[in-house]
């Protein structure tokens, strides 16, 4: 889920090679995986190859929905604003949405879709409680780093929101955070995870 | 024969298929023999692994790419000939492709403006009608001719997607995969009243003589010229027809009378003149008939899923952001179908001003989804 169609978002590769690996922990061989802002397929592609899942990307940038297609990822071309219409409750065992969260105005809404037609989601998203983030908002700037790697002013971010944040959310909605990893550059962080974690990935289910 | 410089198939010439097998067909009829026209470009590879058939729609025929005559280029290029040549996205020098004039065509496949063996007259409105079933099954005489048990890819858009998705549901062995352009699973109560709106301007034309107005010498020219006006303008998005005409004046004033004041009117009424003295009003019933008839959903208690839940081929579905006859809504329920079986499918929303005509239409996006679906994935 890029804001800018032309412009595909990468985080720096460390980040977004931790995240995958802790996304792809969670999903079983062949389950059925639905990975939304699936960008040019790398996450699907891998879990098409260790996990022999049938997996489907949405993607809404064009130069990224050929690149699946150059990489025979299932590919499906639709905006997320509009949510899930059309799915089945329950189609896939995993849906997945890798540092795209933050992206979304609909954000209840759409977690509200991913687990109606998951039976469970992974979400990943950047801290905006990560203590560098703290550090630059005391010294009176907005912050910039490797997990929110963009200036105020040219932001694909519409969302900016904490674990805590997300935590307390998810308690509101009735999801269920089964589990949940922090990483400070790729690094899983066990302790005081809202100050030392610049990305968190949660595992949610329904009660 | 390969124009290699200007991306065309160059100098082609029509074939005909002979068929003495009956072929049922659903309504119940049976056509004792018949005969199609076809074109081929590109050659068949020694395990015929690489042929790819191309289907048409509403007025469409076999004639897909290439030319029948070297000083008149422009007027007798095929259809789709910029997507089918040498280096085009449907790459001629890789594939094997296929153009068929569907069963009841007016191109000279057997339809009802050819002669009837039992009467031996002009079927005219004694050609039996047709269901997309038919023109399948009909086709697949035509892959069993040309020794193409296994088609690479079957690709149409509108009517022509209509085909290649009944194609993995009659046969879902015989191709390996289906691309299905600006299509519907089956045609909404809006979309057939524009096709009956279209009937009754041929069947009531005083020169349709119920069908059999060849013995009469005459054709319903003013019922199939009302008939292309109105599916013109559903084919064109409103946004594109005002770029294009707007209010604009054809002689620069009004005329307060009623002959041609806007562009538009003009437009239409020419387009509709051409149509009606090269396409026959039969076939343009029957074709429309095919089209609102096609349901694969009704034969499961009209669960899409479980009418594709037969189909083995992999999908490339593609829709255009401003078609309103065929929307992407209804691409959007084949697609959501087939994730629901776990088949492999991808999803290509196109955005483009033109409407349904836009599968046609030479978009830099849409050709380079198709180029590479068919240089990545099927080849």
């Amino acid at each position: 889920m890029n804001a800018k169609s032309n412009k595909p978002v990468r985080l720096d590769l460390t980040t977004l090679r931790a995240d995958l690996d802790a996304i792809a922990g969670w999903i079983a061989p062949g389950e059925r995986v639905l990975d939304l802002g699936c960008g040019d397929g790398t996450l699907l592609r891998r879990l098409m190859d260790e996990k022999q899942v049938i997996g489907y990307g949405i993607e809404k940038d064009p130069a990224c929905v050929l690149e699946c297609i150059r990489s025979g990822v299932n590919v499906i071309q639709v905006n997320l604003e509009r949510g899930l219409a059309g799915f089945e409750n329950g189609a896939f065992d995993h849906v997945i949405m890798s540092l795209s969260l933050q992206m979304i105005q609909n954000t209840v809404g759409l977690l509200n879709e991913l687990l109606r037609v998951g039976h469970e989601a992974v979400v990943s998203f950047p801290n905006f409680g990560y203590y560098t983030h703290r550090q630059a908002i005391l010294k009176g700037r907005m912050p910039v780093s490797e997990s929110l790697p963009y200036q105020w002013f040219d932001t694909p971010n519409v969302r900016f929101f904490t674990i805590a944040d997300f935590e307390a959310l998810c308690a509101e909605q009735d999801i269920v955070i089964h589990e949940i990893i922090a990483l400070d550059n790729g690094v899983r962080v066990h302790e005081d995870i809202n100050f030392l974690g610049d990305t968190a990935i949660c595992r949610l289910g329904r009660a | 024969m390969n124009d290699v410089f200007s991306g065309s198939v160059g100098l082609v010439q029509p074939q005909t298929f002979q068929c003495s097998d009956p072929l049922p067909l659903k309504s119940g009829a049976v056509l004792p023999a018949f005969s199609l026209v076809y074109e081929t470009y590109g050659t068949l590879n020694a395990d015929a692994s690489n042929a790819v058939l191309v289907c048409h729609a509403l007025s469409g025929n076999h004639h897909v790419a290439g030319y029948y005559d070297a000083n008149n280029r422009e007027e007798t290029t095929g259809w789709w000939d910029n997507l089918i040549g040498p280096g085009k996205p449907l790459d001629t020098n890789h594939f094997f492709v296929v153009g068929v004039n569907n069963l009841g065509g007016c191109y000279g496949s057997s339809g009802p403006n050819t002669v009837n063996p039992k009467t031996g007259k002009l079927y005219g409105a004694d050609f039996p009608v047709l269901t997309v079933e038919d023109w399948v099954d009909a086709q697949s005489r035509l892959a069993d001719h040309l020794g193409v048990q296994c088609w690479a890819a079957v690709v149409g858009g509108s009517l022509g997607g209509m085909q290649a998705m009944q194609w993995t549901l009659t046969f879902p062995d015989r191709l390996r995969h289906a691309i299905v352009i600006a299509s519907a699973p089956k045609l909404t109560a809006q979309n057939i009243a524009f096709n009956e709106v279209a009937r009754q301007a041929i069947l009531t034309d005083p020169d349709f003589y119920g069908g059999h107005y060849y013995e009469q010498g005459v054709v319903p020219a003013r019922g199939l010229k009302l008939a292309r006006m109105l599916g013109h303008i559903t084919y064109l998005s409103d946004d594109q027809m005002a770029e294009k005409f707007g209010r604009s004046l054809k002689d620069g004033a009004l005329k307060y009378s009623y002959d041609t004041d806007f562009q538009i009117e003009s437009y239409l009424r020419y387009q509709g003149e051409k149509f009606s003295g090269y396409f026959d009003a039969n076939t343009y019933l029957l074709t429309t008939k095919a089209l609102d008839y096609f349901d694969p959903a009704a034969q499961t208690g009209g669960s899409l899923d479980a009418a594709l839940a037969k189909a083995k081929a992999d999908f490339l579905v593609v829709a255009f952001t401003t078609d309103w006859r065929f929307s992407p809504e209804r691409s959007r329920e084949i697609m959501t179908a087939l994730v629901h079986n776990g088949r492999r499918v991808s999803y290509a929303e196109i955005d483009s001003v033109h409407g349904h005509d836009s599968f046609l239409l030479d978009d830099a996006q849409y050709h380079a989804v198709l180029r590479t679906y068919f240089e990545e994935v099927v080849l």
